[in-house]
């Protein structure tokens, strides 16, 4: 069965969503994982967004998080402050999985979607954290897209925007930021995990067609691939479901 | 008091240059965009705006050479513009002076600024180059009596039993000078009404000196006292009320019109080119007397197409491609 890289990275990220997980989504592919995890594996997923809108019913795709998409017949139009507050808050945060994305990685999921090059006199700009740094710093799981390149997988960013697990082992925990961090990085070639001690970035599964060899190639840091296996392509039934009922109009998708 | 005005008035009495200042919105969601351009038809100079993710306001009024100082958390237009164009641009050239923030810390800012505490904690950001990277040195913090001189401040946590806050983040109160927002009702005394997601508007309004609200609907003082519970604007800090139908396109106002997709995708792609964004300012925005005059050249015939489904609050099934 024919499909995209981006549609088999939306599935990846759709079947990490649990029952009863409050998802926090961004613009882009990680809306349409959170919309196709409700209609996949996890119906009673809540899907949210830093603007405030909770459990939004999203009839069409919202090209933006604040695209007035977002507020069509919602549990509660909140605000800025309720969301993030719903992320720090000690009991409801430990049930918030979030999704991000950013210009670099580095080994331990640190992320930055700030500047390339020095912060004082940027070789590129882009849009800074928005709610990334806040979500990265509150939440149990975060979910990170990216392209895998050798210039965004890198050994250290030019800027941490948004923190994982610093600089591995317990560091997160030292530097006084709530329990958990990256959970999984989601690719175009394969799935990324961080070992449970040191908290590195390991190789967890390569997509139909891509050669092992090709991702640790698209990587600029050491790997490790002890542990890989293949990730199950998409099925009919959730290749169905992303395209007749998350995106028909091929908004993100197309 | 009948504090209706227009909104060259509200502008020219309100907002001088210099001002520390403030939009509402976000992306392109309700940023009082007909203000936005009034400002720059005014020719302000050297503001200072304070922004979490006000897109294309904050896009315009940088691109116009308004702002000298930008305190913000994100410069994006959602899938029309992943970095605003003419952010990115001011940044790498270094026309304007940035300093970076999250979300939420730029909310709890203007809260504090709202509730008068010089400050409120969080943990967002701690091992973050958000901290330990400022862009405003100190000698400018110093020289400036309305910044703090500090951009944030880490202590530990001085209470025990929240065991595992080890340490928070202080951010500083936002005290702006004027603060605009856009919403869908208000009545001549300033009394207001936000419908769908008022993002961080209120904090802003009530964190600033003086406020303007521009609105949708100038409605009678009853019927926004028939339902008060739907309201969120007192009318004591409100400076000036402008009538101004479709003042926040070409973002969208819910309830009322969608954002105009076919102008932000245009938008784009004037901001990327010098000479086109400078004829773009002059023939739309400076020669235009009114909102009403830029509307005709920017919109055209599509307010119908983004006009509102009353049942949804957003135009069901707009060509968005």
């Amino acid at each position: 069965m024919d499909y995209t890289p981006k549609e088999m990275m939306t599935i990846a990220a759709a079947r990490t969503i649990r029952n009863g997980d409050i998802v926090f989504c961004g613009t882009g592919i990680s809306m349409i994982a959170a919309m196709a995890a409700k209609h996949i594996s996890a119906p009673e997923s809540v899907i949210f967004f830093e603007t405030g809108a909770i459990d939004s019913h999203l009839e069409e795709v919202p090209l933006a998080v604040a695209d007035p998409r977002v507020m069509y017949r919602t549990a509660v139009n909140g605000s800025l402050l309720d969301a993030f507050g719903t992320m720090q808050n000690r009991t409801t945060g430990k049930r918030v999985v979030g999704i991000l994305g950013a210009a670099q990685i580095d080994p331990y999921g640190n992320l930055n979607s700030t500047v390339i090059g020095d912060y004082a006199s940027p070789r590129v700009r882009f849009s800074g954290s928005g709610g990334a740094a806040d979500v990265a710093s509150f939440v149990s799981r975060t979910i990170i897209f990216m392209q895998h390149e050798k210039r965004k997988f890198v050994p250290q960013v030019d800027y941490v925007t948004s923190p994982g697990w610093l600089s591995g082992g317990d560091a997160r925990r030292r530097a006084g930021l709530c329990e958990g961090g990256p959970y999984l990085v989601i690719t175009n070639m394969a799935v990324m995990g961080f070992d449970d001690s040191d908290h590195r970035m390991f190789l967890k599964t390569v997509y139909p067609g891509v050669q092992v060899a090709d991702v640790v190639n698209h990587t600029g840091f050491d790997i490790d691939i002890s542990r890989v296996a293949p990730t199950p392509p998409p099925s009919a039934e959730e290749l169905r479901i992303l395209r007749n009922v998350c995106d028909p109009q091929k908004l993100i998708l197309g | 008091m009948n504090k209706t005005m227009t909104l060259a008035d509200a502008v020219d009495r309100y907002i001088k240059d210099g001002d520390h200042i403030s939009i509402g919105g976000f992306t392109i969601n309700r940023n009082p965009m007909a203000a936005v351009y009034e400002i720059i038809r005014q020719g302000r100079r050297d503001l200072h705006l304070y922004a979490h993710s006000n897109g294309q306001g904050m896009d315009e009024l940088v691109g116009a050479g308004c702002v000298a100082k930008l305190e913000i958390a994100y410069g994006g237009s959602g899938r029309f513009a992943s970095t605003c164009i003419r952010f990115k641009k001011a940044v790498q050239e270094g026309t304007i002076a940035v300093e970076d923030y999250s979300n939420y810390q730029m909310s709890l800012r203007f809260l504090a600024g709202a509730m008068g505490v010089p400050f409120l904690p969080t943990r967002s950001g701690l091992g973050t180059d958000i901290i330990t990277r400022w862009g405003f040195p100190r000698s400018m913090r110093k020289a400036d009596a309305k910044l703090p001189d500090q951009k944030l401040c880490v202590i530990d946590n001085p209470f025990k039993g929240h065991t595992d806050a080890r340490k928070v983040v202080l951010v500083p109160a936002i005290h702006t000078d004027v603060t605009i927002i856009h919403v869908q009702k208000a009545d001549c005394h300033g009394t207001a009404r936000i419908k769908g997601l008022p993002f961080v508007d209120v904090e802003q309004a009530k964190a600033a000196t003086h406020l303007i609200v521009t609105c949708e609907e100038l409605v009678a003082p009853e019927e926004l006292r028939d339902n008060p519970d739907l309201n969120q604007i007192p009318p004591f800090i409100v400076d000036a009320v402008v009538h101004i139908p479709h003042g926040a396109y070409p973002t969208a106002c819910y309830g009322h019109y969608d954002y105009d997709p076919v102008f932000l995708k245009h938008y784009a792609g004037l901001a990327k080119n010098e000479t086109s964004y400078r004829t773009y300012i002059d023939d739309h925005i400076r020669s235009s007397a009114s909102h009403a005059e830029f509307l005709q050249k920017a919109a055209g015939d599509r307010l119908d197409a983004i006009k509102a489904d009353p049942s949804t609050g957003y135009a069901r099934n707009l060509d968005r491609r």
